[in-house]
């Protein structure tokens, strides 16, 4: 089951994304425990966890932020398309890197994405899923994390 | 001193980038500074990859590890029996030592994680290309 300390790694991907690839820190709110469903964002992308752990990492925002994020990366295209890239490679960064402290045996999917529906999240059983918050300029977004 | 005939002989660096995201592609593509570096292809997974480095024989392949179809270590894989003399530079969100090494042992010449900045990408450039 995820413990409170190893949440620190998704805290420091987070924190590293934003402040590498939009060059402008964000601030993250105290991870929470879950209960019941998140509410979720515009758009959403999701990476199952296989191997020595299993569970979901997902990143959820909604579409300005994701627009002022793209033009911080000097992309003028924001369309639809633009969107559900963004989400799965935030998704896909944040968790690539969480094999620093994981290992090579924490193995992720390609990103699943969603937009304007609702997201067909498999949670493992028993595993506890947290709420990391992010704050970044105006807007506000979620990393969910649950893993056995 | 460089004279006209010296910067007349000197062929441009063709450039292969490979990533699944649409984004990055176009960040790779925008953010290297290099004259002499142009981008002959973009790949969205191994398979195109494998068929464009056939068509277009590039001198550097910037390869992702996480793609649909084929991934980064199964198309460096194919990639180094097609085209020996290729330079390829990961760019992975796949930090962890041992996939590094893995990806050196099939064939890579360098590795950069993402996320990245301008100067970083052109500094993993510079470092296997000039």
């Amino acid at each position: 089951m995820l413990r409170e300390e190893e949440l620190k790694t998704f805290v420091d991907g987070t924190t590293r994304y934003f402040e590498v690839a939009a060059q402008q820190p964000a601030t993250i709110g105290s991870p929470y425990l879950l209960e019941g469903e998140p509410a979720m964002h515009d758009y959403t992308g999701m990476i199952n966890i296989t191997g020595k752990r299993e569970g979901v990492v997902y990143f959820t925002a909604p579409r300005a932020m994701l627009t002022v994020l793209l033009m911080k990366m000097q992309e003028s295209d924001f369309s639809h398309e633009s969107m559900r890239d963004l989400v799965g490679e935030v998704a896909n960064t944040i968790s690539g890197n969480a094999r620093r402290d994981f290992g090579h045996d924490f193995v992720i999917s390609v990103p699943s994405v969603f937009a304007g529906e609702k997201p067909q999240i498999s949670q493992p059983a028993g595993a506890r899923a947290f709420v990391i918050p992010i704050h970044w300029r105006s807007h506000s977004a979620k990393l969910v994390v649950s893993l056995t | 001193m460089e004279t006209a005939k010296d910067t007349s002989a000197r062929r441009p660096v063709k450039l292969l980038i490979v990533d699944d995201s649409n984004i990055v592609r176009r960040r790779i593509e925008r953010s290297q500074q290099f004259d002499d570096l142009e981008v002959v292809g973009t790949a969205a997974n191994g398979i195109e990859a494998l068929e464009l480095a056939r068509r277009t024989d590039p001198d550097l392949v910037t390869m992702d590890l996480t793609m649909p179809q084929m991934d980064g270590i199964e198309c460096i894989t194919q990639l180094v029996k097609l085209k020996p003399e290729v330079r390829i530079l990961v760019i992975s969100a796949l930090s962890d030592k041992a996939t590094a090494v893995e990806a050196m042992e099939r064939g890579a010449n360098g590795f950069l994680d993402k996320p990245f900045t301008d100067r970083q990408l052109n500094e993993a450039i510079a470092e296997l290309m000039y």
